[in-house]
């Protein structure tokens, strides 16, 4: 099913051009001031100068929330769909246009609320995507409700006396997945570990799922002072197949070294245990990726007319 | 072994006593069915007939008798599985009344038709032997219980040993009854055995070349049994047309349209009766660049479906009612986003999850006004299988050409019933195009609406200079957020408008039978032919009848309203739910009509009435023309 992309055209335009970081922003994001949102854009355009991306050949699909405003504030192709069903846009795209880069970008309850059938589904698909998933642990856009990330006991609208059960770890749940290929966690305000993990995912055959923990200061400040103010909560995962920032030792004294093709050690590190974990849980490219396997030669409209004939004869009467 | 030389001799021997041995009937046209415990195969046998006879130029329309389970438990009257094939001289463009002669594997799968009123009251049955004489008392017992019942009606029952003489052939006769019930109805109906084997050959053609054998030993064996022992034969003149023909259910065109049109992704989630048309693509279509992804939902099947268009390439995504329910969001979106999309809905008898295998088209209202918020789009409803290949053509380029939502409704009755059509003449001009991926012209915005018609040109990803973020948000031309009021009082017109300019392009639909008189009949979709049917005995009867079908819902055709104009009454024959108007507590402004007929009395103010019945079955010609007759009595009732 691929589409035959004028080759010419593209060489000249590949020839031609070098792109800024400018050449990828739009309009001035409506975030609230010190949301960790505006962080991953400024990471997710310092990738998509930084590898060149050609911006009419990247598709950014979101779904429904604040974080899913992402791809207004981007300058490529951009599909703000429907709350929770980014990603089975996201699966068609892919599925008829393997050729194009496709970055999926969700909210917590996006992702693991009501589109939870959903993010299962894609991680066993293994598309060759990136899936972010902006984790702030509360429904932002629809002024505080409780997600399935909020941690217990945390007040919202919905549920004042606190969130009445343990929150879901997306980590956890995403490895425990059949088929999962890449499963990393980040937080948006480590930017260098931020940018590392998203272009690590990028460079990732498969469907890439990075849990970034973000910052919601109006709802849920309180949840992510410690990782704040604390480096110590934090523990680094660091493997030459992960993510490793040089220089984030200095602040960062809690390192592991895990190997991200450890499938059992990645389901231990991700258990709850009161520590905060990033860094590249899981990866294995040697997963099969659903697109693959269902791809196929694109055929004329004559051929087609032929083959359809053939087709026809069998009903012949 | 028989062979057609020696049937038509067969004609001519008279019988000892120098009587014919059998008398023949010279029919206009008959309908048969063939109905066993489900796993017994009377389905594939109904099938070969309907493939066979429609080959030798008579008009078939073949209906499958489904059970909702699998295997239901044997012998149970609701548990009937098979076919029921009409068999005529000319086009049959329907199932037609009551079976004329039945081939029965056991007495319950018999009392289940009989008390469904599937049998005509002087039908034939051919009944299968073993029961009376079962070693198992409660089935004895059973048998003469229907016995009973069986004998205050009129049916002629032929018993017939189907075990004992498929015994001589297979170990278990359960597989094989069948093919010697063919071999019968080949006989009574003069059958070109020939066309049998070809027919049993495809039909098993995934098997090995033993079981093609042993079927066509049971073949002739049925042929030689009937030939011997029955008193009658059916003969059917049959008027073999030079025109190409080809043969296949509703969800077959569907399936063969959707790749005639180009379509390369059918995106779907398993629910009966739309599934069988992705099995006949996923058998297929890969041989053209095609993929059927079944989804983990209907949901995502939808979204799958919007992404791939969006990518460039009109996909389609097909249902039944409880999966149109939950695509229900995403139609919404891309009414707004204005992504072609194609959504075919077979549609089964409801709410909920309803009757599952049985027909009903009480998805007219959900299809067009189904979407929370205002989503105008298109309906369109094929009327024959023949338009169900077609439709896909024409909604794949209307959801293309006008940035919209195209809803097909098809239902059980053509998704089940085999017809043969003209065969289509391809034009590679069906296909879709490659999207263009050129670059944007300078200034071009996605969504720059023509003022006065509302079209607008797609961006497709990959076009230079075209990106921008496609949103179901309220947005402007530019596709941005809408802040101020007037944007979406604008943006609502041009998704409107567009709807207006389709109507602008089609043809008024054409009245069947005279252009005005008393009564008006209005049907839509898979009742076309059983209305027609119904129109054309009262108008031999003297009555002044005439009917419309209309194939687009919306927006519907034009000038329909001056049609109406030209008929004292109008009422519309549906297979949906109404309220009988003489029923307790039920009147003029509570009544709650047919669907079409609510849609027609909004758009047209005219007092349109209505006849319904959800049987779970297709209607009867001769059940339309009671309604009809009872409703030209009131006219005339109201006229003296
Ligand atoms: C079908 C549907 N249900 C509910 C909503 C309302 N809604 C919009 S965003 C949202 C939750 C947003 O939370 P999250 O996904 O975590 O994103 P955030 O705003 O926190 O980034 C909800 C419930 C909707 N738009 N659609
Ligand atoms: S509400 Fe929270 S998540 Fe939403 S923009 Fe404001 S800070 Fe960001
Ligand atoms: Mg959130």
């Amino acid at each position: 099913m691929t589409i035959p992309v004028n080759s010419l055209l593209q060489c000249a335009l590949d020839d031609e051009r070098v792109f800024e970081r400018s050449d990828y922003e739009g309009p001035v994001p409506r975030w609230c001031a010190g949301c960790g949102d505006h962080s991953v854009l400024a990471a997710t355009q310092r990738l998509l100068a930084d590898e060149q991306f050609q911006p009419e050949t990247t598709v950014f699909v979101s779904g429904i929330g604040c974080s899913s405003r992402f791809p207004h504030y981007l300058k490529t192709y951009g599909f703000h769909g429907l709350h929770g069903r980014a990603l089975p846009v996201a699966t068609g795209i892919k599925l008829h246009r393997p050729d194009l880069d496709v970055f999926v970008v969700m909210g917590d309850g996006d992702c693991t609320s009501i589109g939870a059938g959903h993010w299962v589904h894609a991680t066993r698909y293994n598309m060759d995507m990136v899936a972010l998933m902006l984790d702030n642990n509360i429904y932002g856009l629809t002024k505080n409700q409780t997600s399935p990330t909020t941690p217990q006991g945390y007040p919202s609208n919905t549920q004042p006396r606190g969130s009445w059960l343990p929150a879901l770890n997306p980590v956890e749940a995403t490895l425990g997945i059949t088929n999962a290929s890449f499963v990393a966690q980040t937080a948006e305000w480590i930017p260098p570990h931020l940018f590392a993990t998203i272009k690590a995912a990028y460079h990732h055959d498969g469907f890439a799922f990075v849990r970034i923990l973000q910052r919601c200061p109006k709802y849920t400040a309180p949840l992510f002072e410690e990782g704040l103010k604390n480096p110590d909560s934090i523990e680094l995962l660091v493997h030459e197949d992960g993510v490793m920032v040089d220089g984030l030792e200095n602040v960062y004294k809690n390192q592991v070294r895990h190997d991200p093709g450890d499938i059992h050690a990645a389901r231990r590190l991700a258990e709850e245990d009161g520590r905060t974990r990033l860094g590249v849980f899981f990866r294995d490219e040697s997963r099969p990726r659903y697109e693959e396997t269902r791809h196929l030669q694109a055929i004329t409209a004559e051929e087609k007319v032929t083959r359809l004939s053939e087709e026809l004869d069998l009903h012949a009467v | 072994m028989t062979t057609k030389a020696q049937t038509e001799a067969a004609r001519a021997v008279p019988s000892d006593s120098g009587e014919p041995r059998y008398e023949v009937f010279e029919l206009p046209e008959h309908t048969v069915e063939i109905v066993s415990d489900s796993g017994e195969g009377a389905q594939k046998c109904g099938q070969i007939l309907g493939a066979v006879t429609a080959k030798m130029g008579n008009g078939v329309w073949t209906v499958e008798i489904i059970p909702a389970e699998i295997e239901p438990p044997p012998r149970s009257p609701a548990g009937g599985s098979g076919n029921r094939v009409r068999i005529g001289s000319e086009p049959v463009t329907n199932w037609g009344d009551e079976t004329q002669l039945m081939v029965a594997f056991n007495e319950q799968v018999l009392m289940g038709r009989h008390r469904l009123n599937a049998l005509a009251d002087d039908a034939t049955i051919l009944l299968e032997n073993i029961w009376a004489d079962h070693p198992d008392e409660t089935i004895r017992a059973a048998w003469q219980e229907a016995q009973s019942e069986l004998e205050k009606t009129n049916y002629r029952i032929i018993e017939v040993p189907m075990q004992e003489q498929c015994l001589t052939v297979v170990e278990d006769p359960r597989r094989g009854k069948n093919m010697f019930v063919l071999g019968m109805l080949a006989w009574i109906y003069d059958r070109d055995l020939d066309l049998c084997r070809d027919q049993i050959a495809h039909a098993f053609r995934k098997k090995s070349e033993e079981i093609y054998k042993r079927n066509v030993e049971l073949l002739e064996l049925g042929y030689g049994w009937a030939e011997e022992n029955l008193d009658f034969r059916i003969h059917i003149p049959a008027q073999p047309t030079t025109d190409p023909m080809v043969v296949m259910n509703g969800n077959e065109a569907v399936a063969l349209g959707a790749i005639a049109a180009g379509m390369e992704l059918a995106a779907m989630y398993p629910i009966t009766p739309a599934t069988s048309a992705s099995h006949e693509l996923g058998d297929v279509f890969e041989k053209f660049g095609g993929v059927v992804h079944q989804a983990e939902d209907e949901i995502a099947a939808a979204g799958v479906a919007i992404g791939a268009s969006y990518a460039g390439k009109v996909a389609y995504t097909i249902t039944s009612g409880p999966g149109l329910a939950l695509k229900t969001e995403f139609l919404g979106l891309a009414v707004m986003i204005e992504m072609p999309l194609v959504v075919v809905d077979v549609q089964r008898g409801g709410p909920a999850t309803g009757l599952p295998t049985k027909v009903e088209q009480s998805d007219l209202l959900a299809a067009i006004f189904g979407q929370p918020g205002d989503a105008p789009h298109v309906v369109m409803a094929p009327a024959t299988i023949e338009e169900c290949f077609h439709v896909m053509v024409t909604a794949r380029r209307i959801a293309e050409t006008f940035r919209t939502v195209v809803i097909v409704l098809s239902d059980a009755n053509l998704a089940t019933g085999v017809q043969p059509f003209r065969r289509p003449e391809l034009d590679p001009a069906w296909v879709a195009a490659p999207p263009d991926l050129s670059p944007v012209p300078e200034g071009l915005k996605p969504y720059d609406w023509d003022a006065k018609t509302g079209l607008s040109r797609r961006f497709v990803p990959g076009q230079p200079g075209g990106m921008y973020t496609v949103t179901g948000l309220a947005h402007d031309e530019s596709s941005r957020v809408a802040y101020s009021s007037a944007v979406h009082q604008r943006s609502s017109t041009m998704r409107s408008r567009k709807i207006a300019v389709l109507q602008s392009t089609l043809n008024p639909p054409e009245v069947y039978g005279d252009d005005s008189g008393e009564l008006l009949v209005v049907g839509w979709g898979s009742t076309r032919g059983a209305i027609e049917e119904a129109v054309d005995r009262l108008r031999a009867e003297g009555m002044s009848v005439s009917s419309l079908h209309l194939s687009f819902l919306s927006p519907l055709e034009p000038g329909i309203k001056e049609i109406f104009s030209r008929f004292e009454k109008v009422m519309t024959v549906e297979i949906n739910y109404s309220d009988d108007p003489d029923a307790p507590y039920i009147n003029e402004e509570n009544r709650r009509r047919g669907q079409l007929a609510w849609l027609l009395r909004a758009q047209t103010l005219y007092d349109v009435d209505c006849w319904t019945r959800v049987l779970g079955e297709p209607l009867r010609p001769r059940a339309i023309a009671n309604a009809i007759r009872q409703r030209i009595e009131t006219v005339e009732g109201d006229i003296a």
